[in-house]
């Protein structure tokens, strides 16, 4: 076991999703199946290797400093379930 | 009484200058109507790619080599995760472990002591929106409106060393961190409007000890004054704290500057897992020393060069110089003005006298000033010829300030020249000796200081017009 309940509840927490009790178990197993695959990788020696972020051989992908039109101020609040002068509603944020 | 020391490192974020936002092409301005300056990208919207802008590397390799930063050449992204709602992709797109300057520094002086901050770093990252409460403080909202106009503005995080001990150092550092932004012209740094920000990390630890206090991150520092207020009430809760014999907590306080206190921040986050990660969606950022060493050559005057000019060049104390640069507008003003001034410390002694004076009541900066630099220089020139004594030349400014006209119109206008005729003035002295035997026999029977109540009365006949070196000088001989 390489990881707990306990830690699947508090990284679901994070990435803020429910996970019924019911399926705590079930979601514990899946999460040490996955890691237990990374394990497999982590065998591997590396020493000597500079970590890989990028697979791809491209660099300086940048573009010019323009700015142009984005959308408008009606279409950006389309996606807000409701709107408070002219900003997208948020519950209170702080205890 | 245990003795402590106070350690101070800051964080600053400053929003770049540039057309558009770090990694989509939004207008980065600022504007009022919320919600306007906004795309895909920004909105975190599904099938949205970041691109970055090239001028964002620009600004941060100048700021960099501004602060003696080494740059460093393989720069990647990094996903910082977190929820809150003032970013909608719920990461942050930053610099983690290969931010693009590492090891540099920034001179300080405090009361004529010279000190070399560290900066650790500087790395690249994106600006988040903006909530506006619908209470009258973040706690006492239920619930708060987002305006996502700024979320993507291109910011540089410039993260200093603990290596500050007082309140007073840490103002020093800002200024000159602010005065070398504005120099490079990476930002336009205004504090209130939140284009420049300071977080300041503070703890205390016994005098002589090695190891730092718990710290703690005190946020919502929007100026000078707000900085150094926050870190000395914080540096005394800390000490009743330990002196109650309660232990200090890690934590983020705000600073609350209506009643001068900080206050615990407890976000519904529970704990800082930010879960950092390589944003897969960008490619690294490779910069070669050709473009380094072009920023390097395109570097312009930096405040430390400029106070050595203004010293060298004009004689300015080192005092009124560090004053001058402190600021690229009041540096440019004294720069223009000297141009056509006979006297460059009496251009300084205006400048750091009554046009500082004015400025601050007025609650303006030197931008915003209206009289020309060109038209301060001729005041100068006035009271240098001595066509008006200093007295009069106050007079002359405070009509300049109220309606737009050269000195030299105005001292006509008033009828202010200064006498400087020797047969006007002789009269003058005559006839107050008369009128003043008292002071004169103080004056004989080596009262010194009668001889400036007599000076007072001569002024006040000529109606402050008369030179008051010959005032002096003459009144003395027909004494003698």
């Amino acid at each position: 076991m390489k990881v707990t309940a306990q830690d699947v509840k508090y990284i679901a927490q994070l990435s803020r999703l429910i996970v019924p009790e019911a399926d705590l178990e079930k979601s514990t197993e899946e999460f040490n199946q996955i890691l237990n695959y990374a394990d497999i990788l982590q065998k591997i020696d590396t020493t000597g290797i500079e970590p890989t972020p990028y697979v791809l051989p491209i660099s300086n992908a940048l573009r010019k400093d323009v700015a142009k039109e984005g959308v408008t101020h009606e279409e950006a609040l389309l996606n807000a379930p409701e709107v408070y002068n002219d900003g997208f509603k948020v519950p209170r944020v702080i205890e | 009484m245990t003795k402590y020391t106070t350690v101070i490192g800051l964080e600053v974020h400053a929003e770049l200058k540039t057309e558009s936002k770090a990694f989509c092409t939004c207008s980065a301005e600022f504007t009022n109507v919320p919600n306007t300056h906004v795309c895909p990208g920004c909105l975190g919207l599904p099938g949205t790619l970041p691109v970055l802008n090239k001028q964002v590397v620009e600004f941060a390799i100048r700021a960099g080599l501004a602060v003696n930063c080494e740059i460093q050449k393989y720069n990647k992204f990094d996903r910082k995760s977190y929820f809150y709602p003032d970013l909608c992709t719920n990461y942050q797109i930053s610099q983690l472990d290969k931010p693009i300057c590492l090891a540099g520094h920034i001179d300080i002086n405090v009361d004529g002591e010279e000190k070399r901050i560290g900066v650790t770093r500087i790395h690249m990252e994106q600006d988040a929106g903006k909530l506006v409460h619908s209470g009258a403080t973040i706690s006492t909202s239920d619930f708060s409106a987002v305006d996502y106009n700024r979320a993507g503005v291109a910011l540089i995080e410039i993260v200093s060393e603990p290596d500050m001990r007082s309140a007073e150092e840490a103002r020093a550092y800002m200024e000159n961190l602010k005065a070398i932004l504005e120099y490079t012209d990476v930002c336009d740094c205004k504090m209130q409007e939140g284009s420049l920000r300071c977080d300041a990390n503070v703890s205390i630890m016994p005098e002589g000890a090695t190891e730092f206090g718990t710290r703690v991150e005190i946020k919502n520092l929007n100026s000078f004054r707000a900085l150094v207020r926050a870190i000395e009430y914080e540096v005394e809760r800390q000490k009743e704290v330990l002196a109650e014999g309660g232990r200090l907590i890690q934590e983020t306080r705000t600073w609350d500057d209506a009643n001068g206190v900080t206050l615990s921040m407890r976000n519904k986050e529970t704990a800082e897992d930010y879960r950092y990660f390589p944003d897969a969606d960008l490619v690294p950022v490779i910069i070669d020393d050709a473009w380094i060493e072009r920023v390097r050559a395109e570097l312009p005057e930096l405040p430390a060069q400029r106070q050595a000019r203004l010293m060298e060049q004009h004689g300015l104390p080192k005092y009124d110089a560090s004053i001058i640069v402190s600021t690229k507008a009041m540096a440019e003003y004294f720069d223009e003005a000297v141009k056509t001034a006979k006297d460059a410390k009496g251009v300084s002694n205006w400048l750091l006298g009554d046009v500082s004076a004015y400025l601050n009541n007025e609650g303006i900066t030197i931008s915003e000033f209206k009289v020309t630099p060109a038209h301060l220089a001729e005041l100068v020139n006035l009271t240098k010829d001595g066509v008006l004594s200093s007295k009069l030349a106050k007079k002359v400014f405070t009509e300049m300030l109220k309606e737009d006209k050269a000195p030299g119109a105005l001292v006509k206008e008033l009828g202010l020249e200064q006498v400087s005729d020797e047969g006007a003035i002789m009269k003058l002295v005559e006839e107050t000796i008369a009128e003043n035997p008292q002071s004169v026999a103080d004056f004989k029977a080596g009262k010194d200081r009668a001889i400036g109540f007599l000076v007072g009365q001569i002024m006040k006949k000529s109606k402050g017009k008369a030179n008051p070196g010959m005032v002096q000088k003459m009144l003395k001989e027909k004494m003698q």
